[in-house]
């Protein structure tokens, strides 16, 4: 979709996907002035975290994973800052190497040959299981978000019946601050 | 010095403190306790408008035509919700407004009470900031920085949504006014690299124009003032948008007036083949900039803006420079001269020989008729008879709105109120009785359509009660004149639902109003009926009945470049054919 009204296509700006962390007032509406603002514009999230980080000061760090051609990503950072309790938005992408991680548990329901499977793989890919029963495990992995995806295709044929992810959560390497 | 008092009288010591002497509004169920302290304290005075729109819009026009911020006062539930396309509108203008709404008691809140409404919830996309006040302890932190949020950086609409316990609750009062804000801090002072490099740009063009905007006025009169010693200094050409007008002078040789959609032949060819765009506080609106792709191709473009999110969001700037448009200017001024600068005299004398050549054109030139007023006559009149007046105009919406830009003329900021980014209908007349209750003295003028001022008319008794004689001047065509241009241009002049049928005898509906009534529909008679309105004291409606048929013109049509404008002469009859397909699917 263009923007306004007039045709302005520039079809061969390509997609990128931007990791924002942004730093905020934890007040009531918070965060829905953030999500009501992606929905109002028009922008994509593809993944979002929240909780507040700092009890005293009543701060909170959002981690949001949008995409969209360079200069789209430009705006979201502009209209993301221009929010009243917006304390500080940070292009994790652009500033510098970053690690990212998400948290997922993955239940399984299954007997036998596929129990073993299900066990052999949690083992290969570092999940820990966190609850099980003579029919059932609950995993826990961590790791980047590929890493989950592909855990998860994995453990598919083993009887996965459910998954919960938390989104992923970021952060500069090294001794920088955001 | 802190003192205690109610959340009520908490709201009335803080419109003290920030100077605030007027406010608009309607009481109901949830602002009761406001209600009462309003009454027993004089500093301010309330005014009672018909509908919480109007109260909005008059609120607009004081703090537009006054440099402060507007204060409106509103009950819960459809109080609220009926401020809501004013807020928008203030919004998407830049207006700073604070509007207070009524709410239910905290712990009804949730349970659908009656006139319950999630007002934060409905107004958080229609504001600046809002907040909801759940405990009186924060209520003087609040009602202070309300105003700071509302009036600094780009300016807005603030909403404070207070309960009505926090009202009657008791708490310790103190004048948070001058305490920062914890997170909020507007970018006022630019970055004199990007100075540097804009003044580098200005001086070594060929074909430069200056294209400014409201933010000129939200800067405040030193900033106009700057911006005519600027454009003279350089000798560049000037134009405006709808909301920037009055910035520059009209009467200025360097001014090519308007442009956009309906602006002037000249301003839009000069933009489409400028080689240096100064944008100062203009957000490059699809109204201005047309075709997006064929957009100004040639230039290089400065943009200004105190806003980030404006900058980069249509159009790509080349030198981007963030800050107060007052302060910008004031660097801008000082570097040309301390840098001793001149503008490339060779190249800008060529450049406004072929403006001259476009004025030729003499694009608002149109064809006067002797039995019948032209709406762009009736305007031209209006013009020449109060031009030595005080004279504060507004606007509704449509044709007469862009007539009133092309053939009023303004030669200082704050006397044009029109509603330029929303576009909303019923704007004018409320907005005239904000800009009268600031300038009491003024001659203020609402020019109307017939269809747009029956959206408010309730508040012609707003008019007639602070006996606020404002003038509403009404070009009567019996159409929603704009989108029956439009039916013309696009859907084969298939007149659905445009014709204003059954309408008032408005000389009646004023007297009614206890104001004034005045028709006219002869060319001759017309500048004594204007004088007639003028002389009158009190509030009139001037039906004037013109032209049934004429159309705006110049036009860039929809999906169309600045150098493809449509004008009067060849418009003739039959415009249906000027938008092709891919232009008819936008708006």
């Amino acid at each position: 979709m263009s923007t306004s009204h007039y045709p302005a296509a520039r079809p061969d700006e390509p997609i990128q996907r931007h990791t924002l962390s942004v730093l905020v007032d934890n007040e009531p509406g918070v965060l829905a002035r953030i999500v009501g603002m992606f929905a109002a514009r028009g922008y994509n999230i593809d993944s979002l975290t929240v909780s507040e980080t700092s009890h005293e000061a009543h701060v909170s760090r959002i981690t949001v994973i949008t995409s969209g051609t360079a200069q789209k990503i430009d705006q979201i950072k502009a209209q993301l800052s221009r929010l009243v309790p917006v304390h500080r938005v940070t292009d994790l992408t652009v500033s510098g190497p970053s690690i990212e991680r998400e948290l997922a548990m993955v239940k399984v329901v299954g007997k036998g040959e596929l129990r073993v499977e299900a066990m052999r793989l949690a083992q290969a890919f570092g999940a820990r299981a966190v609850d099980a029963t003579l029919e059932s495990f609950v995993f826990e992995i961590t790791g980047v978000t590929e890493d989950i995806d592909r855990f998860i295709d994995m453990i598919q044929p083993c009887g996965l019946v459910e998954v919960a992810r938390t989104g992923v959560a970021a952060m500069q390497r090294g001794t920088a601050s955001t | 010095m802190a003192k205690e008092m109610s959340g009520a009288e908490m709201v009335i010591e803080a419109l003290k403190d920030q100077g605030v002497t007027e406010i608009f509004g309607y009481p109901g169920g949830a602002v009761l306790p406001i209600y009462d302290a309003l009454f027993q304290h004089n500093s301010v005075r309330h005014i009672l408008v018909r509908h919480e729109q109007g109260a909005v819009h008059a609120a607009e026009g004081y703090a537009r035509s006054s440099g402060k911020v507007g204060v409106v006062l509103v009950t819960s539930g459809p109080g609220a919700t009926n401020a809501v396309t004013g807020l928008v509108d203030a919004l998407m203008d830049s207006i700073p407004l604070v509007v207070i709404t009524g709410q239910v008691p905290t712990h009804l809140i949730g349970t659908d009470a009656f006139q319950e409404c999630d007002t934060v919830g409905i107004t958080r996309p229609a504001t600046k900031h809002n907040y909801l006040v759940k405990d009186v302890a924060d209520l003087p932190r609040i009602l202070h920085e309300a105003f700071t949020v509302a009036a600094t950086g780009r300016p807005g609409p603030v909403v404070i949504d207070i309960p009505k316990n926090v009202q009657f609750a008791l708490g310790v009062y103190k004048n948070y006014k001058d305490v920062p804000h914890k997170t909020y801090r507007p970018k006022r002072d630019p970055e004199d690299q990007a100075i540097a490099r804009a003044l580098d740009l200005m001086a070594a063009a060929r074909r430069p124009i200056f294209y400014t905007g409201g933010g000129i006025i939200n800067a405040g009169p030193q900033a106009a003032a700057n911006l005519r010693k600027l454009v003279r200094l350089t000798g560049f050409p000037i134009t405006q948008t709808l909301m920037g007008l009055g910035a520059y002078p009209h009467s200025d040789t360097q001014n090519l007036g308007m442009l956009g959609m309906h602006g002037t032949y000249e301003a839009n060819m000069a933009m489409h083949d400028c080689d240096v765009m100064i944008a100062l506080g203009a957000r490059f609106d699809d109204r201005i900039t047309g075709r997006l792709d064929a957009f100004s191709p040639g230039s290089k473009k400065i943009h200004v803006d105190i806003d980030p999110a404006s900058i980069n969001k249509n159009v790509k700037a080349d030198v981007p420079i963030i800050g107060d448009v007052g302060v910008v200017l004031e660097k801008l001024l000082a570097g040309w001269k301390k840098r001793k600068l001149q503008a490339d005299k060779a190249a800008l004398k060529n450049w406004w020989a072929a403006i001259k050549g476009w004025r030729q054109r003499d694009c608002l030139s149109y064809r006067r008729k002797s039995d019948v007023i032209m709406p762009q006559y009736a305007i031209e009149r209006l013009y020449a008879l109060t031009k030595k007046h005080d004279t504060y105009i507004t606007t509704e919406v449509g044709q007469h709105q862009m007539w009133a830009a092309q053939y009023f003329h303004f030669e200082e900021p704050n006397r044009w109120m029109t509603s330029g980014g929303l576009g909303t209908m019923g704007y004018g007349l409320p907005a005239a009785i904000g800009v009268q209750m600031a300038h009491p003295k003024a001659l203020v003028i609402d020019i109307a359509g017939e269809a747009s001022i029956l959206m408010n008319m309730q508040e012609m008794s707003t008019a007639a009660q602070y006996r606020l004689p404002v003038k509403i001047f009404i070009l009567n065509n019996q159409y929603m004149g704009m989108v029956r241009q439009w039916q013309e241009l696009l859907h084969g002049s298939r007149y659905s639902e445009s014709y204003s049928e059954a309408l008032p005898d408005f000389v009646k509906l004023a007297e009614a109003y206890h104001a004034k009534g005045i028709r006219c529909s002869d060319p001759e008679k017309l500048d004594a009926a204007i004088n007639e309105m003028i002389a009158y004291p009190g509030p009139v409606i001037f039906d004037c009945l013109v032209d049934k048929m004429a159309n705006c013109f110049p036009m860039i049509p929809s999906g169309k470049a600045h150098n493809e404008m449509i004008l009067n002469e060849e418009a003739g009859s039959d415009i249906g054919g000027v938008i092709d397909a891919k232009g008819r699917q936008l708006v």
